[in-house]
């Protein structure tokens, strides 16, 4: 047998054509939106994001949200929302979008030098 | 920035453990590998869910047929984490399905082999889960976000997979001699396949270790398949069965077990299609996913129908 032996590891089994390398010819004609779900896991606690799901619409997207995040009670209370509906900041323009923030070093209490007899501050 | 200066901004994020996300730049092969690693994964947790489901109807008691389903449901969820970990990658949910079931994109091996008796339940749990354990709890660090944020989910429902299948065969080690013997027969059958599971040796490569380098692996399948002999071969003791390999020894320099060599052979027969149930499987994905079209196309329908209903009502 003729077999040629490359490195692959547990869960990355060559494909003899990859896939998934950007030709889409999957037909979308009964393609679910996506949803992304976030979970407050208790009282108190604020949503986080969880992860996202395909659903035909609100209701399926919370009841499928439930069932598979929440099987071991992560969580009192979800959300739900269409991931079209949300708007990202652009990592490539992080630097600037969030730069001036970094040199405001006032804006902090270390930057106050104070007396150690000043307590309860 | 040139494609090189990006490329080394990547990889120094990399070097400092800072995670890589969605939108951030990365090397078209980084994408890539993750996404058919990522896909494939998926693929496994779906194929999985066949051959533990064979048994939901045919479990010993209530209370085997409660734990089995809640197992196999884990594992939908499992996929479902995994394939929206890949669609961050920029492919689509459809085009994973396509690729699965039109035979293109593969699966892990261990799934082609069939579960046979009860016992095979015990043994998928403990072996084949406990194998994915140690590669799952590995890529928890992996450095590509989502799918490190999947793979902590992940591992977090994972044990009681490993537990539950060990539990299983403990009880039959206690049983009749017909339950000791089908017990011991599960995990001979099992044995090699899940050593399989870690992939080629390391030496059968001359490729430079791209993935170890991105971080995507933290550590070589033949790592892996040594950490694995050496859990399973003190475990097994519990059980009073032994391993179908006569040379698994202690190795007192090299602080493992030592173990005999696989059927590499087997291995990629499996691998390109020819186990025991290759055919099956994808035959089985296909008519799930043919069959299931009208619900697919019924909710959108009623989804559209409740949507409409609300405009008229606000009009
Ligand atoms: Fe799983």
């Amino acid at each position: 047998m003729n077999i040629q032996i490359r490195k692959c590891y547990y869960g990355d089994i060559p494909e003899e054509n990859n896939s998934g390398a950007g030709t889409q010819s999957a037909s979308n004609e009964s393609l679910w939106p996506l949803w992304e779900v976030f979970i407050r896991s208790k009282q108190g606690l604020d949503h986080k994001h969880a992860g996202s799901l395909h659903a035909a619409d609100a209701q399926m997207a919370m009841e499928n949200a439930r069932d598979v995040y929440t099987r071991r009670q992560e969580g009192v209370s979800l959300w739900v929302v269409e991931s079209k509906n949300i708007h990202a900041s652009n990592p490539d323009e992080a630097e600037m979008f969030f730069e001036p923030s970094s040199d405001k070093a006032y804006r902090h209490p270390t930057f106050y030098d104070l007396p150690d007899e000043v307590k309860h501050m | 920035m040139s494609l090189h200066d990006l490329e080394k901004t990547f990889q120094d994020k990399i070097d400092k453990e800072i995670k890589i996300e969605p939108k951030d730049w990365m090397p078209e092969a980084y994408r890539k590998t993750n996404l058919r690693q990522i896909s494939q994964h998926a693929h496994s947790e779906i194929v999985g869910m066949l051959p533990e489901g064979n048994w939901i109807t045919r479990a010993p008691s209530l209370k085997r047929k409660a734990i089995l389903i809640a197992k196999v449901q884990d594992e939908a969820g499992h996929g479902l984490y995994l394939y929206s970990a890949a669609e961050t990658l920029g492919t689509s949910r459809e085009q994973m399905v396509e690729d699965l079931n039109s035979g293109k994109a593969k699966y892990s091996s261990i799934f082609n082999y069939p579960t046979l008796t009860w016992a095979d339940m015990g043994a998928v749990g403990w072996l084949v889960d406990g194998a994915a354990i140690l590669n799952q709890v590995m890529l928890c660090r992996t450095s590509y976000g989502p799918y490190a944020r999947a793979m902590v989910r992940i591992c977090k429902e994972e044990s009681f997979h490993q537990r539950q299948g060990f539990e299983t065969l403990l009880v039959l080690s206690k049983g009749t001699k017909e339950q000791k013997a089908m017990c011991q027969d599960a995990i001979n059958r099992w044995w090699w396949p899940s050593l399989m599971m870690f992939g080629p040796k390391d030496s059968e490569s001359t490729n430079s270790d791209q993935s170890i380098k991105w971080k995507i692996k933290r550590k070589t399948n033949d790592e892996l398949r040594q950490q694995f002999v050496d859990m399973i071969t003190e475990q097994i003791k519990l059980l009073g069965m032994t391993l179908p390999d006569e040379s698994i020894r202690w190795n007192k320099q090299r602080n493992h077990y030592d173990f005999g060599e696989i059927n590499w052979d087997e291995f990629w027969s499996v691998v390109k299609g020819n186990g025991p149930c290759n055919k099956q499987r994808l035959e089985a994905k296909n008519k799930d996913h043919q069959e299931g079209l009208w619900v697919r196309k019924a909710a959108l329908a009623y989804a559209e129908k409740k949507r409409l209903r609300v405009t008229v009502k606000v009009a």
